[in-house]
């Protein structure tokens, strides 16, 4: 399997003197769901970001596709195959549905990103009936299928998701998950921070659990729904409690 | 009177509108109050002023439009103000808020500005001294509208000219991918940063646009009054009430707001006297921080 993501003795943080990370480790390859636990304050969010380029590394490295990434800036990163899906705020309410999809394209060469507009249009009907409105008009879900189809719009190989599924209803959870198990299966690697922890170890495939900015606790993710242990120490509940 | 002091609101609010789009957009995306833009202003009109006098020096481009007291000239004075001044702010953002912003706080990027407000202001005095200076000698007449109310010629080319640049820049907010770039990192820069969106190229727009809009209100101003080094400083207050009132990097606002301070201050000298016309602004400022802190077209967090 092709392994597109490495992070490796990661320590970061909002303020230097203040790591939030302190050494944590994790890879992702191609067509897996790979699934981020721990309780609050763990560094979940952190690490996606640091990833990202949001967050800056002061030590370690990140590698894409064999290549070392560490520091790279977020909007190269964009270019370079890694989207990222933030918690909330993840669509620019006062720009239209067209313009958040513009904005996504922005790494792409102009005819290119229009061409990708069009495709999202025809893969979500949704959003091209809308294309005109504020994005502010979306539902909740809505808006998570917009912030997913605006990253979408550079066909990255690697998606990184903070807590998608936050706010949305069981049913629009759901679907949005399955939206997730698509991606893979058009060949991107996905790297999820979520709370709805017991649904998201079952759709899957690795998870790793966090806490206190290091890791504790990694493998399949069905043999991590089975572990007691982590729904009692990691999830404040058994696993079968946590909805 | 009251149509005569309206036309007059709605001139000076136009220049007011102009200018305080660049103030607008540095208070949203780069997110301090720079109170050194109204010294672009000044410097817009010094280096129109710079532009005319080499031209006229050359022999001109011929004489002027019909009633208006320019001719080419002032036309290209105008392109080559905005462009040095945009060149002069990107110099600022280079050598000192890009690097301050690194280190440092927002508050000290606002000290900072005033820094360079004053630098910039005793500049123009040391160059080009304190008298009042003339674009043109050219003698003007009023024209006479309906309502008994009194414009010069300049005074339309320059509601005219306001207009077409906040049309131009309006489609290029909407139209093209650096516009609605620029919107996306108003919004969320690191939402913008994720999505490809370069927000280093996107400060430098803010500050070329910001400083362009300055240059054009500088010179338009400079051409209906006269050249002076306080020029700009005398605006900051009128630009600061317009940025504030429309809303935080709204295009549109900052237009509406400069409108309805230039309208507030002469219209105010029917009621009050002239004396206090200045501090109209200021409880301008202070209503709409009370009653509406995002301003009129500002997204409410």
């Amino acid at each position: 399997m092709t392994r597109r993501l490495t992070a490796t003795d990661i320590v970061a943080g909002y303020r230097p003197d203040l790591p939030i990370l302190h050494g944590v480790s994790a890879h992702l390859d191609a067509g897996e769901v790979v699934t981020i636990i721990g309780p609050n304050g763990a560094g979940k969010s952190t690490l996606i970001k640091s990833i990202a380029g949001l967050v800056k590394i002061t030590s370690g490295i990140v590698e894409i596709d064999g290549a070392d990434r560490t520091g790279t800036p977020a909007h190269l990163l964009a270019g370079a195959g890694v989207a990222y899906v933030p918690q909330t705020g993840n669509v620019f309410t006062t720009l239209t549905i067209r313009e958040n999809l513009i904005v996504g394209g922005a790494a792409l060469p102009k005819a290119e990103a229009l061409a990708q507009i069009d495709r999202i249009f025809d893969q979500y009907p949704m959003l091209a009936t809308k294309q005109s409105e504020k994005a502010r008009v979306l539902s909740g879900g809505e808006r998570q299928i917009l912030a997913i189809a605006r990253a979408l719009l550079t066909s990255p190989k690697i998606i990184l998701l903070d807590e998608p599924t936050a706010g949305l209803s069981p049913m629009a959870a759901s679907e949005l998950f399955d939206l997730v198990r698509g991606l893979v299966a058009d060949g991107a690697a996905v790297l999820m921070v979520e709370q709805n922890a017991k649904a998201a170890l079952k759709m899957s495939d690795r998870a790793y659990v966090l806490a206190e900015g290091e890791n504790r606790i990694d493998g399949v993710a069905s043999d991590l729904l089975e572990n007691d242990e982590i729904g009692r120490i990691f999830l404040g509940a058994r696993p079968e409690d946590v909805t | 009177m009251i149509l005569q002091h309206t036309a007059d609101g709605i001139l000076s609010g136009a220049i007011i509108g102009l200018g305080a789009i660049g103030l607008s957009f540095t208070m949203k995306i780069l997110r301090f109050a720079n109170f050194s833009h109204s010294e672009l202003l000044t410097w817009g009109a010094y280096f129109g002023l710079i532009f005319v006098s080499v031209a006229t020096a050359m022999g001109g481009f011929g004489g002027t439009f019909g009633p208006l007291s320019f001719g080419w000239p002032l036309i290209l004075a105008l392109v080559f103000a905005a462009v040095a001044t945009s060149v002069l702010a990107l110099l600022l953002h280079h050598l000192i808020f890009e690097r301050l912003a690194k280190v440092t706080g927002h508050m000290t990027m606002v000290f900072a500005s005033f820094g360079v407000a004053l630098l910039l202001r005793n500049a123009v005095l040391l160059i080009f001294g304190a008298d009042p200076i003339y674009y043109s000698n050219t003698l003007q007449f009023a024209v006479l509208l309906p309502g008994n109310v009194r414009v010069l010629p300049d005074q339309v080319f320059l509601l005219a000219l306001t207009i077409v640049v906040v049309i131009a820049l309006h489609l290029f907010m909407t139209r093209s991918r650096t516009g609605i770039a620029m919107r996306a990192t108003a919004e969320s820069p690191d939402l913008a940063r994720v999505s490809g969106v370069n927000v280093n190229n996107v400060v430098r727009w803010v500050w070329v646009i910001g400083a362009s809009g300055a240059a054009v209100a500088g010179v338009l101003y400079g051409l209906t009054v006269q050249l002076r080094p306080e020029l700009g400083f005398a605006l900051i207050l009128p630009l600061f009430a317009a940025a504030i009132l429309g809303g935080a990097g709204s295009l549109y606002g900052a237009v509406i707001g400069g409108l309805i301070v230039g309208l507030s201050e002469n219209l105010s000298v029917m009621i009050i006297p002239t004396t206090y016309k200045p501090a109209v602004p200021f409880l301008l400022i202070l209503a709409i921080l009370y009653f509406r802190p995002q301003g009129l077209f500002g997204e409410k967090k």
